[in-house]
């Protein structure tokens, strides 16, 4: 379904330019759990960033389902994040001083989709991850793992085919991040392809194929048949 | 979407209430002004019309001389005889009344009270050319007119200031200068025309006396003529002009050596000085709109900044640049709008109590208000642009790792 042809990301200007990705070539199938690991500056999280379109690469092709992906305008890419990916961040990244709710009702405001639709389908995501009775709530009143949940409930509202995870347990305690991680998986298990970089090998567990990373390159794969 | 955006914008707003309001403060005060100087400025040019109409708007001035603007009266000016003053009342059908006026500034005695007033010889059709009723006693008599018998009539101000232990006037003996005489009549009270001057501050004598007496000559430089309701003042005018040029004997080619004017000449040029003096304060009070404007720009690119990461969360959840255009757009609007709203109820306020504290009409022109409302929105798109823009050209990457 994902197909990466000799993608390379080079940042600044000749001299000074420095390359991050060298040729990467990956191809991820549909409902696949990939983890994707390597020491920090080998460039996994700027492979997943152009996997989940925030980044473009420098050189090389990406197919989704037979589309070019390379090949979209900025806001092509944007639409193809509104209705194809969903996105966990480190951080969270959640609005501050707005409640879970209308945290995870925003992706459904960029799909159009009517207010009081919007509310129950953002109810029902965060119920799914076990927030009942949390909805009001604003991430400064939640804890890490409370907030992260929040975060894959907007993630996973707007009924994504990819699940983009950057580094979902990095800021969690190892019982919280088994939590989250089941949570993911179980999103996988309902066909949802799953993408994470993480650097944590417990956590890259959860994944039926791991993909070192190292200087820019793939340096090996590995499958597991869970 | 658009909604959305609103409810958006108004919860942002709602968030940062304090600074939201310090930013609007700029385009109430900016809205408020510029009401508040329009509709005061309206309402009182339709005070100052009102008052000129009371002093008669269809009473015309005859004066000798051309008027051309300051410091260029024509070379010859002369004045008018009895005889111009008969003639014309004799041959205009158009005319109500027409009374020849002279007057001159001198000190009024009675017993051992002075006053300085003014003095004019009248006949009685100048009770009629300026709506003068009676308080007590009469007119002039045919007789006292025709000889010039010493009798006159006072005003309000005259009788105060001469008569202080408030007997009845009539019947006294009031010395003027060079001749006494009888108190026949008191006005009603008119209180300070348009430009501040005490109507009542006046005593009338008749004119031959005035003349006699004063004058020593029968030169006249004044005649108000009332014209008939039914006749337009044109016409009137153009009546009065071609007899006065007969009389004159002025050959075709000259121009008039005399003046014909009409209060609604006057108003004519009142409506003018207001209407620019409106105009010129409103601009004063747009350009304060602008500096609101520059305010609004100057927040809502903190707003931007501080709301990078916010920004970049929206971008990678979906949002196209032009929604983040949008929304922050819609942003500076609704700020600069609700400034308008508030800026609209305070300039009707202002207008409100001004009307009230110096007797001005009270006048709230619709159409400024809406121009002020749709006026404050314009600014909210041409300030916010700027910095709506500079947050939908980021890139999500760079937005999202903004701390």
């Amino acid at each position: 379904m994902i197909e990466l042809q000799n993608v390379s990301k080079v940042y600044g200007m000749e001299e000074a330019s420095s390359t991050v990705l060298k040729n990467i070539n990956l191809t991820i199938n549909k409902g696949e759990f990939v983890a994707i690991m390597g020491p920090s500056g080998s460039g996994k999280s700027t492979l997943l960033n152009i996997l989940g379109t925030l980044d473009v690469p420098t050189s090389g092709t990406y197919t989704f389902a037979d589309t070019s992906i390379s090949a979209l305008s900025k806001e092509q890419r944007s639409l193809f994040r509104r209705y194809v990916l969903g996105f966990i961040f480190q951080g969270f990244n959640l609005l501050k001083k707005t409640s879970a709710l209308e945290n995870v009702e925003m992706p459904l405001v960029y799909l159009g989709i009517k207010s009081k639709e919007r509310k129950q389908r953002a109810y029902d995501a965060l119920i799914s991850v076990g927030l009942e009775g949390r909805t009001e709530y604003e991430p400064s009143q939640l804890s890490g793992g409370q907030q992260q949940r929040v975060a894959i409930a907007r993630a996973m509202v707007s009924r994504p085919k990819v699940l983009i995870a950057d580094e979902p347990t990095g800021n969690l305690d190892t019982k919280r991040s088994h939590e989250i991680m089941q949570i993911i998986k179980g999103f996988n298990a309902e066909g949802i392809t799953v993408i994470m970089v993480t650097h944590e090998d417990e956590v890259a567990a959860y994944a039926s194929r791991v993909i070192h990373v190292r200087d820019g390159m793939i340096e090996r794969e590995i499958s597991y048949a869970h | 979407m658009l909604i959305n955006a609103l409810l958006q914008a108004l919860r942002e707003i709602r968030r940062n209430l304090m600074r939201s309001m310090l930013t609007a403060i700029g385009i109430v005060i900016g809205i408020a002004s510029v009401i508040a100087m329009v509709n005061i400025g309206k309402g009182a040019s339709q005070s100052i019309t009102q008052s000129i109409s009371k002093l008669g708007s269809t009473t015309l001035y005859i004066t000798p001389g051309q008027q051309r603007g300051p410091g260029n009266q024509s070379a010859v000016s002369i004045p008018f005889k009895l005889k111009d003053v008969a003639v014309l009342k004799d041959s205009l059908f158009a005319l109500r009344a027409i009374s020849a006026v002279e007057g001159s500034t001198m000190t009024a005695l009675y017993q051992d009270q002075n006053y300085q007033t003014s003095v004019k010889g009248v006949d009685n059709d100048y009770f009629i050319a300026q709506n003068l009723e009676f308080k007590s006693g009469r007119e002039f008599t045919k007789n006292e007119l025709r000889t010039g018998l010493g009798s006159c009539i006072i005003g309000q101000t005259v009788l105060d200031k001469l008569f202080l232990d408030g007997e009845s006037p009539i019947g006294k003996k009031i010395r003027v200068e060079k001749f006494s005489c009888e108190v026949i009549g008191v006005l009603s009270p008119k209180g300070a025309n348009t430009f501040g001057m005490d109507q009542d501050d006046i005593i009338l004598v008749p004119l031959k006396m005035f003349l006699r007496r004063i004058s020593g000559n029968d030169n006249i430089h004044l005649i108000m003529a009332s014209v008939k309701e039914n006749i337009p003042l044109e016409e009137a005018t153009l009546q009065i002009q071609q007899l006065i040029r007969e009389r004159r004997h002025l050959k075709p080619d000259e121009e008039d050596n005399f003046s014909v004017r009409s209060m609604s000449a006057l108003l004519d040029t009142i409506g003018k000085i207001t209407s620019m003096l409106t105009t010129m304060l409103g601009a004063v009070a747009a350009i304060s709109l602008v500096v609101g404007g520059i305010g609004i720009m100057n927040i809502m690119l903190v707003s931007v900044t501080e709301r990078t990461r916010e920004i970049g969360i929206r971008m990678a959840i979906g949002a196209m640049p032009q929604d983040i255009l949008i929304q922050f757009l819609i942003e500076a609007v609704v700020l600069s709008g609700l400034g308008g709203i508030i800026g609209v109820i305070l300039g009707i306020s202002i207008t409100y109590l001004v009307s009230v504290t110096m007797d001005i009409a009270l006048i709230i022109d619709p159409s400024i208000t809406v121009i002020a409302l749709v006026f404050s929105m314009l600014i909210g798109i041409v300030f916010g642009i700027i910095p709506a823009r500079k947050a939908s050209n980021m890139n999500p990457i760079d937005a999202l790792r903004y701390e």
